[in-house]
Formats: structure tokens, sequence, C-alpha cells
């Protein structure tokens, strides 16, 4: 093809077909796509956060000293509604006040426990270790332990949602 | 002349992998010059399966398919995932028009006379493909798992179990030989999400492949002018009309609501089953053959039909002539939708209405169904009084001259609202509010009425149908609840609401208010003459009552 020649008379037609056939297939693809990212990436519908329940008496515990408590806690997963048992590492601080820590680690969620000899909690997944106040001793855990909103009702702990911790208190 | 980046990169690929070369290929076919836009139908056949196949799996990622979960997820979708009404909405519409488009591609070969010598084995693999996308149909209707899917299949599988021979064998293979259950759930879904798409694939492959070894069919006439290329024209063409489909498919999907109706129940005596619409002719067929001739309609018929349409490229051998001269096989088609159109308005026309408790759409929210009647009598007193114009009762709803409703019972006692309704200005002098006009039965509801909107249960009000809030009106002046016992309220000595739909027929009911004497002897019940609005609001509120009362 020369560029001296004028343009054959079918190319136009050829240019406009090509042009609605791209056109179109980008507007179906798009017609497509957007409803499906929202379809895949948008939250399901706001549900209420569960309520508060029952874990168990915070008399007797000692101060300073963690406890392992578990508690039956509803919430909804996806289609249904469940029960579920769950668990917190629960201390009791001088002031009386009390606080309830979620059992996984802050790196990978691993379960850790508390080792009476040293008086941290530690994970054995890559030895990250925390205080009793919750903070990041040492190993690669990001962020202090996470806490469950608590309050105090006639010596019964009620414990509500999970809130993960901000950054600071590592 | 220096080659671009581009021109580069797809010398590079065509070397290594041919695809571009594949691709030119495939997109320079050479048609025939009479080639247009009667040849369509195919591309967008095979496009909706593909949107078809896409939607399916989006549907699937929050899908539980078994039996129960089914309906719960598929609930979630329509009721809490966004786009979710739009997927379904996208999956349900796609399966009808695919029938419509797969059988319009059918007609313009079959008028055009394009099945003929050579292309036989493209024709019945057609057909073949015809009777998958009717089995996609089939199995996919069980998978919403509400009171349809569960009826429909019942009818489908119990037809197949009278095929003479081999029905006990269909039966066990679907697994529905005592009741529809969570097996027979599992091979359906197991056809129509792993069985099924394979297989369609496989076959559209095959058909393609034979329509390029045979090339497009050419009129009579073609031979002397020179051919085209497949692009860009024709798939100009296609995609218009791909897009014209999809469109459709889009509006349909937004526009008109698939239905989700009650949780399957097998225990319902008095729901009506009826297939989908392009399987109400087979349907209307079954009707007209009784005993032992009912064989001809579940089998002999279907089975020659089949066989006919199988056979069509060796009985008709003529050479191929102008779609002008072909009289015989545009009459075939015209008697064939006259006798299918007669069949499927017979079916549409001798259908039963389905009852009220089966038209409400469970993919909204029903949580009036909870509510007790004196609540739902209060909601009626509610519009009736028109406390609307200045109340509103929905979350974020437009600013009116009164206060917004919404988690009123948490905020006042009842005491305070019956106080609130006579003497507006007592609580609150400034208020501009009238005082309500209601006896006092009445003013209690409203009061029961307005403590039940929560502060979660923004939709109550718009939700509630009418019938609902009218005939729980009625029950309450009638005082019903002195000896029946409604979602938990109420006296003992009749028998209990919760669970009518299932022991009597509406029918039954309706002659039992007005002639109690006669439907039970001795009963205690009074006499009630409703008028015709009254009883069938009544009836239609006490027939969708949860069959259980809540918490019960």
């Amino acid at each position: 093809m020369s560029d001296t020649n004028p343009t054959p008379p079918g190319m136009h037609r050829r240019g406009f077909y090509q042009t609605v056939i791209y056109a179109l297939n980008a507007l179906m693809g798009a017609a497509l796509a957007v409803p499906t990212l929202i379809y895949l990436l948008v939250p399901p519908k706001g549900r209420k956060p569960s309520a508060y329940v029952d874990a168990g008496d915070v008399s007797q515990l000692t101060v300073g000293v963690p406890v392992e408590m578990s508690f039956q806690q509803s919430r909804v997963d996806g289609w249904r509604a469940i029960t579920e048992k769950k668990t917190a590492w629960v201390v009791k601080n001088a002031d009386n006040s009390v606080v309830a820590y979620g059992p996984q680690c802050t790196h990978l969620g691993c379960a850790y426990h508390y080792e009476e000899s040293t008086k941290k909690f530690i994970c054995p997944c890559h030895t990250s270790y925390f205080s009793i106040q919750g903070a990041v001793l040492s190993g690669p855990a990001p962020r202090a332990l996470d806490r469950y909103q608590t309050r105090i009702e006639n010596n019964r702990l009620m414990v509500g949602v999970l809130k993960p911790s901000d950054g600071s208190q590592a | 002349m220096q080659k671009t980046k581009l021109q580069e990169f797809i010398d590079v690929l065509e070397d290594r992998t041919g695809i571009p070369g594949a691709i030119s290929h495939f997109m320079g076919e050479e048609i025939p010059a009479s080639s247009g836009w009667h040849q369509i139908f195919g591309s967008v056949a095979l496009f909706m399966i593909l949107v078809q196949f896409f939607t399916g799996i989006m549907m699937a990622f929050n899908y539980a398919p078994t039996p129960g979960l089914a309906y719960d997820s598929l609930r979630y979708i329509m009721t809490e995932v966004t786009g979710g009404r739009l997927m379904r909405g996208l999956h349900h519409w796609g399966a009808s028009m695919i029938i419509v488009i797969v059988v319009l591609h059918m007609l313009q070969v079959f008028i055009y006379g394009a099945y003929k010598k050579p292309r036989e084995a493209t024709w019945m693999v057609g057909v073949i493909l015809l009777l998958l996308t009717l089995a996609y149909g089939l199995t996919g209707y069980l998978l919403a798992w509400d009171n349809r899917a569960y009826w429909g299949t019942v009818v489908t599988t119990q037809i197949g179990a009278t095929v003479p021979g081999v029905g006990p064998y269909i039966s066990r293979l679907l697994a529905s030989t005592g009741d529809i259950g969570v097996v027979t759930f599992a091979r359906f879904y197991s056809l129509h999400v792993l069985a099924l798409p394979p297989l369609t694939m496989m076959l559209i492959a095959f058909h393609v492949i034979l329509v390029r070894r045979h090339g497009v069919a050419p009129l009579p006439g073609d031979e002397s002018k020179p051919k085209k290329k497949f692009y860009p024209e024709q798939v100009f063409k296609d995609t218009v009309a791909i897009f014209v489909a999809f469109a459709i498919l889009f509006t349909l999907a937004i526009a008109v609501k698939v239905p989700l109706e009650r949780m399957a129940d097998p225990t319902d005596t008095k729901y009506v089953p009826r297939p989908e619409w392009y399987f109400l002719f087979l349907f209307q067929t079954l009707k007209m053959f009784d005993g032992p001739l009912e064989v001809l309609g579940t089998v002999v018929f279907p089975s020659l039909a089949i066989l006919a349409m199988l056979s069509a490229p060796f009985v008709d051998r003529a050479k191929m002539v102008q779609v002008r001269q072909r009289t015989v096989a545009i009459g075939i088609v015209l008697l064939a939708a006259i006798g299918w159109g007669g069949l499927t308005l017979a079916a549409v026309k001798s259908t039963p209405p389905q009852s009220a408790a089966a038209e409400i759409d469970f993919s909204g929210p029903v949580q009036w169904m909870q509510l007790k009647s004196s609540e739902l009598s209060g909601i009626h007193y509610f519009k009736e009084q028109k406390c609307d114009v200045c109340h509103n009762v929905t979350a974020g709803g437009e600013a009116k001259n009164g206060p917004n409703l919404l988690g009123t019972g948490g905020r006042h006692d009842q005491a305070w609202m019956l106080d609130h309704f006579k003497n507006p200005q007592k609580g609150n002098p400034t208020s501009a509010m009238p005082a309500v006009n209601l006896n006092a039965d009445q003013m209690n509801d409203l009061a029961a009425g307005m403590a039940a909107l929560t502060v979660d249960n923004g939709d109550l009000v718009a939700n509630t149908p009418q019938f609902a809030t009218h005939g729980a009106a009625l029950y309450q002046q009638n005082n019903c609840a002195a000896c029946h016992k409604l979602n938990g309220v109420g006296g003992e000595m009749g028998p209990p609401m919760n669970g009518l739909a299932g022991r009597r027929t509406e029918a039954w009911s309706a002659e039992h208010f007005i002639n109690p004497q006669k439907m039970s002897p001795g009963t205690p019940m009074p006499v009630y003459n409703f008028n015709k609005t009254e009883m069938d609001d009544l009836l239609q509120y006490l027939f969708t009552l949860p069959d259980k009362a809540p918490g019960a």
C-alpha cells in the first residue's frame, strides 16, 4: 500500500465496522466487569455486631495472672447464623479493670499461650513475645494483641466485638 | 520500513505460538456473498452461553449446593450481596433467552435448507446442543430450592419414572425414587455445573469446526459472485446482534424481578407446580393423555420430535433452492409454531392461579410474618390514618414534619403512646400533630404497631403487603384472639392459626366463616359474614402465616 494513492472506498466502511466492533465489545465488557467487581468486592450489607455475651466470673481472678476463658458467641457467617465457642486471654489489672485479648497472635494468626515462668505470652510459630499488657516484646508481631470490647456486670465479664489493636501500642 | 515494537512482538508471538496467525485465519474465513444478518444467531447463542458460564460461576461463589442451605445462600445473594440480584437476574433471564436464540438459529438453518448435504453432522450436533440447553433448564430449576423448584422437579422426575422399561432406572439415576432429597439435589447440581458445561463446550467446538469444514452455507446463485471475508463486515453484524441481545438481557435482569418463593416445603398440599415457560407445551401435551396412553405424551411424541429433527437432512435430500421456494419448510415451521403457541397458551390458561402464599417474594424482607396480629393491625391504622404524611418510617428517608418513628418503641412505652395519640400536645405543647381518631382497641393496636418499628426494621411498613395489615386488622376487630392463637398470642379454645395452610384449603375456611356448623358441626365458632375484600384479605393473611409461631 502506498501513501500516494487515495484511500479505497471500501476502507472507510472497514474503519467504521472496526470502530463499532471495538466500542460495543468494550461497552459490554464494562457492563459485566463493573457489576462483577462490585459483586465480589463490596462487603455484604451491614449486620449488627453481636451483643455482649457472658464469659464468666472475674471476681476470683488474680491480678496480673492471665486466664484463658471461653464463651459462646453468635455471629453471621455468610448465609448462616452460627453460635461458636470463642476464647479470650483475660487479665485483671491492679486497678481491678479487666482486659480480654483475642487468642490469636497478631503476626499470622497462630494461637499463643501464656508462659508462667517468664510471665509473657509466647507464640510458638515465630516466637513473638507479648507482655501481660499485650505489647510486643520481641519477634515479628507487627502490633500489640487485639482486645475484645468488654464491660463488667455484677462481677461477670461481658465480651463484645474483637477490635484490632492500633499499631501505636506495639 | 522499520517495524514497530508491537509488530515485532506479534512476529515473535507468531513464530513461537502461531496464535496471531490462527486468529487472522479464523477472522479471514471466506463466506458466501449472500451472508448477512440472517446468520447472526449462532454467534449470539455462543455469546449467551459464555455469559451463562460467567454468571453461573459468579453465583457459585456465594452458593451452598445442598437443600435448605441452597435457599438460604440464594436469598443471601439476592438480599445482602451488592449486585447479587443482578447476577441472578442475568443467569435466570439468560437461560430463557438462550432457548429463544437457539430456536431462532435452528429456524434460520431449517428455512434456508442449510442442514442439507454435506452439513448433516453440523445439524445433528446442533440438535444435541438444543437438548443440552433444555437439560440445563431442567437441572438448574431445582437449584433455587424454593417451592417452585421443588414441586417442578417432583413432576419432572415422576414423568421420567413413567417411561416404560427404563423408568425405574431413570429414577435411580436421578435419586428420585422416594422423595426429592439431598442425593437428588447433588445429582442435579453436578449435572448442571460439572457434566453439562464441558460437554457443551466440546460439542460447540465440534459444531464450529464442522461449520468451518463445510463453510457457511451458500444460496443458489452464490457460486458466480465473489466471496466475502468474515471480518469485518459479518463480525460487525454479529457484534451488533450480540449487543442487542445483551442489552435486552441486561434490561430484563434489572427491570424484571426474579421471584424467590418460600423454601421448598414437601408438606405443602396446595402448591400448583408449573414448569418454565419453554416446557409448558410438554406439560400441556401430557394433560391430553390419560392412563395407558400417557406414555404417548411422556415418551413417544417427544422421542418422535427429536428423531424427526435429527433425520431432517436425510429425509429432505433435494438440492438447495431459493428461500422463497421452500414452501414446505416454511409450512412446517409455521405449523410447529402454531402448535407450540397453542399448547403453551392452553397451558397458561388452564393452570389454576397460585395461592397468595406462593406469590410472596421471599427475596425481599418478610419480617412482617413474624409480627403479632395487633402489631400488623397497628400498621394498618398507621396507613389508614395517613400518619405517613408527617412521619417517616424508613431509615434515612426524607425529612417530614413529624419525627421519624423508627425505634419509637425504645423511646416510649405504650402508655405514653396512647396518651400521645389522644392528646398530642400533652407531652409536647408545640406539637402540630392532630389527635388520632380511633377507638380504644384500635388505639392499642396502633401503639403495638409503632412499638414494633425497631431501628433495623426500616423497611417494615413498606414491605408489609396490604392484605396482611387489613387481614390482621379484621382479625383484631373480630376478637379472633379470644379463642385462637396466632404467632404465640391468643386463646386455646379454637385451633391455632399457624399451620392453618397445611390443614385446610382457603375454600374450606371461607365456607367455615359463613357457615361454621356445616363445616364442623358443634363448633362454638360464630358466623362471620365478611364481604369479598375482607374475606380475601383475611384468608390470604391467615394462609401466609408461618407454619410454626416464631420462637416455637
